[in-house]
């Protein structure tokens, strides 16, 4: 199935088409993840994949339009490569360990500890976790400082359109906004719920699938869904840009100071056992800490490039 | 205490003051003063490191404490150390030119942002360098990459925009192509520490899965130090970026991607597998000869002078390839050498197209006749810089090309010296096309009178011009340091 939606996405030349099947493309392989057990990176990749990016791409489309020119250059050099390294990759997977199969290096050096100490060293039942805040925590930093540059690269090309000084009219002053009641109430009722779930995920990260990833983006969508219903100015009323675009320096800030604090305190960078008497204690509310940074960051950063797509095309509610 | 966290703070430093400048906001100047400060700090940090291993030893640091290969390890040596000092000191000298040279090339409002991403760009690139884990490598080349496609797309010029999209793809893929690499070595070792790579992957033996991950691994790293013919976006981002950031580019992102090369080749799939195993000297002879003639030539039809410096550094980077080519320790000596002399000449000879486009607006060949009398120092360092290019005795760049010959004759190969001497010469072309128009032309009497240019941007040039006289007077630190960074690469097992 993802090879036929993959293909398909390559034909169709209606780009809005074209984005659902991304959405499809990305939630199928959240299942296959789920197959193979990683339901951490599932969940990752149903939000992100099929959430985020979807309402990105068609804020994209409602500024560029929807069909595809057709290219002129003639396609035979670029399929050649792409043979090949097609090739090149089946070629080198005759001699991969057997899938699956429990003698494979990948499970037999790293991973034994990850999976027999960790609980122990680092106390929470979450492995992924583990690895992710604590063990490579330097790494997830490095994904946070990438989210937070990437917002950068929006903001240079396109901005964020200034907000207007008053705040916005009561809607019932307005002219312009058609009012749409079953929409409106449906969000009303969903946001709280949405925001309630992204706290969960975001603070139930150490024992379930989740972590501040996943919670950022949630929570993000609940304040696109709110756009999207009541229109761009009463949303950076809600979330002024300003108090956004801190806060993404600030998650970063949060976790790389982290990092300093344990420094201050005796141990290596990212060294959570210093944070508390308690080495247990100390990782705890490392990973805590940290997560939320992750969270910030990603929150603010998705509200962010979704305000600076829908400054160029949503006026009103459409 | 302080001593022990260096490594860590090499990268952390940087890390941290990009949001705090971030933050600053409006207060433009004193994020410039900030990110200044910062980058001084970086480089008296490397200058540290550098002191640290200058016989030989290595520094490790665990983050989170946790030991490698559980955890992430920094790893200093002299190898690293050297790719550190050259990156963190071409930033020292780029941060204070930054402030005037962006003045007229980047919007006001944009400014906080060029700094915010000028260091996350020296952070990444600092992190890449001193990593010892090949999925941090990863991280941090993200960082660095998405930070330099934003640098460049805040040129004015409209194609700027175009150019950087061009590398943002040939970027991605080249960093999926890495990303693909490390994955099927993860899954054939179980580790993604390097030193603990290398000792598992000699006990692997023959292997396709291992070879396809090579392949990959040496498209991927190709495709971001412009591996001729994979450097077909670099022309483009070089020579529409904001001047300041063509040169910071220029003079360190290629030579870490060079670094990083080293690094798979040597420390990772070890010279045996790389080079007896693979073969791929046979691809980087030809490669790197084929760039220095064809860039070379094409250099010198480019009107506009940075996209002709952009050119020129695809052959130096082909000169470099030559040198890892011979596997000979004389080889690599001359590769690691000329990496960090193509540094110090191309910083020089982009800062001083920065201060030429301050006055003039743009950098092409046409507009420049007879500046040479109105701005005597910057087409004074452009000359210097141009001698060094060329490889004139006394400066750096007859230092990188005497070893490199000398590699080339140790094996035999004459044909190679020879190609390697007639890039140079083509090199003393395209460098008096700019002395000539600059010095014996007339200045037009319609053109626009223009003075020298502010000493804010005369003095870093010089400073490095200066180095490149320098070392190339007295060559022993350079020489003995990277000659022994060789002779332990190839003595590694």
């Amino acid at each position: 199935m993802l090879t036929v939606t993959a293909i398909a996405v390559v034909r169709f030349r209606r780009l809005f088409t074209v984005v659902m099947l991304f959405g499809i493309y990305s939630l199928l392989s959240a299942m296959i993840f789920v197959v193979l057990d990683a339901v951490d990176v599932a969940f990752t990749e149903a939000a992100v994949g099929a959430g985020i990016s979807t309402v990105l791409m068609l804020a994209t489309l409602v500024t560029t339009g929807r069909h595809e020119k057709p290219s002129r250059r003639h396609p035979l050099l670029p399929l050649v490569v792409v043979t090949m390294t097609g090739a090149g990759l089946i070629w080198g997977t005759f001699d991969m360990p057997g899938f699956g199969n429990p003698e494979d290096p990948v499970h037999h050096h790293v991973a034994d500890r990850y999976v027999s100490e960790s609980p122990k060293e680092i106390g929470i039942p979450n492995m992924v976790t583990s690895v992710l805040a604590s063990y490579r925590g330097y790494d997830t930093m490095g994904e946070v400082i990438v989210v937070f540059t990437a917002l950068m690269g929006v903001l240079s090309l396109i901005g964020i359109r200034p907000q207007k000084k008053q705040p916005p009219a009561p809607p019932e002053n307005r002219t312009t906004s058609r009012p749409r009641p079953v929409l409106q109430v449906m969000a009303i009722l969903l946001i709280p719920f949405i925001i309630l779930f992204a706290l969960y995920v975001q603070f139930h990260g150490d024992y379930g699938p989740g972590g501040g990833f996943q919670a950022g983006v949630i929570f993000a969508a609940a304040i696109i869904l709110y756009t999207l219903n009541f229109g761009l100015d009463d949303a950076m009323f809600l979330t002024p840009p300003k108090v956004v675009l801190r806060l993404s320096a600030l998650g970063v800030l949060i976790y790389a100071g982290t990092g300093v604090i344990s420094m201050l305190r005796g141990g290596n960078y990212l060294d959570y056992n210093v944070l508390s008497q308690d080495p247990l204690l100390g990782q705890h509310l490392g990973i805590l800490v940290i997560e939320l940074g992750v969270g910030i960051t990603v929150a603010a950063v998705m509200i962010a490039i979704f305000f600076a797509f829908a400054g160029r095309t949503i006026k009103h509610p459409v | 205490m302080i001593s022990h966290h260096l490594p860590a703070l090499q990268v952390v430093v940087p890390l941290l003051a990009a949001p705090l400048c971030f933050l600053l906001g409006r207060y433009r100047r004193l994020g410039w003063i900030l990110s200044t400060l910062v980058s001084w700090l970086c480089l008296l940090i490397a200058l540290q490191l550098a002191y640290q291993v200058v016989d030989g030893g290595q520094i490790h640091y665990a983050f989170g404490g946790w030991a490698p290969p559980w955890g992430i390890e920094y790893r200093v040596d002299q190898l690293n150390a050297l790719v550190l000092l050259i990156v963190s000191g071409i930033a020292a000298v780029m941060f204070p030119y930054s402030w005037n040279s962006i003045q007229n090339e980047v919007d006001p409002e944009q400014q906080p942002l060029f700094f915010t991403c000028m260091l996350l760009c020296l952070a990444g690139l600092l992190g890449i360098t001193i990593t010892g884990d090949a999925f941090n490598l990863f991280v941090l080349l993200e960082i660095s990459s998405l930070s330099t496609y934003t640098l460049i797309s805040l040129g004015r010029d409209r194609r700027a925009l175009t150019a950087s999209f061009q590398y943002l793809i040939m970027g991605t893929i080249g960093a999926t192509f890495i990303l693909i690499g490390v994955g099927i070595l993860y899954m054939l070792t179980g580790t993604l520490n390097m030193a603990d790579l290398s000792d598992r992957i000699g006990n692997i033996g023959e292997s396709r899965a291992l070879q396809a991950g090579f392949g990959f691994l040496i498209v991927g790293i190709g495709l971001k130090l412009a591996m001729f013919p994979l450097h077909l976006w670099l022309p483009n981002a070089y020579a529409f970026a904001p001047s300041v950031v063509s040169a910071f580019i220029a003079a360190t992102a290629t030579k870490v991607a060079v670094y990083v090369m080293v690094r798979y080749l040597f420390t990772i799939f070890g010279p045996e597998f790389s080079f007896s195993a693979m073969n791929i000297h046979w691809l980087f002879i030809p490669a790197g000869l084929i760039a220095v003639l064809f860039t070379s030539i094409v250099a010198l039809f480019q009107r506009d002078i940075k996209r002709m410096l952009a050119y020129s550094s695809v052959a130096q980077i082909g000169y470099m390839l030559v040198g890892i080519g011979l596997v000979s320790t004389t080889g690599l000596t001359a590769a690691l050498l000329h990496l960090f002399n193509h540094a110090l000449m191309k910083g020089a000879l982009f800062l001083s197209m920065g201060a030429v486009c301050y006055r003039l607006g743009n950098t092409l060949i046409d507009n420049m006749d007879g500046i040479g009398r109105q701005m005597p120092w910057t087409m004074g360092a452009f000359v210097a810089g141009g001698l060094s290019i060329i490889g004139v005795p006394l400066t750096v760049g007859f230092i990188s090309k005497w070893y490199l010959i000398l590699a080339a004759l140790e094996q035999g190969w004459w044909p190679v010296a020879v190609i390697v001497l007639l890039g140079s010469l083509i090199a003393v072309i395209y460098v008096w096309r700019v002395v000539e128009a600059a010095y014996l032309h007339q200045r037009p009497d319609q053109a626009k009178t223009v003075k020298e240019a502010p000493a804010s941007l005369l003095v870093p040039t010089w400073i490095l011009v200066l180095a490149n006289f320098y070392f190339g007077i007295d060559a022993s630190f350079t020489v003995g340091f990277t000659s022994s960074a060789a002779t332990t690469l190839f003595g590694a097992p």
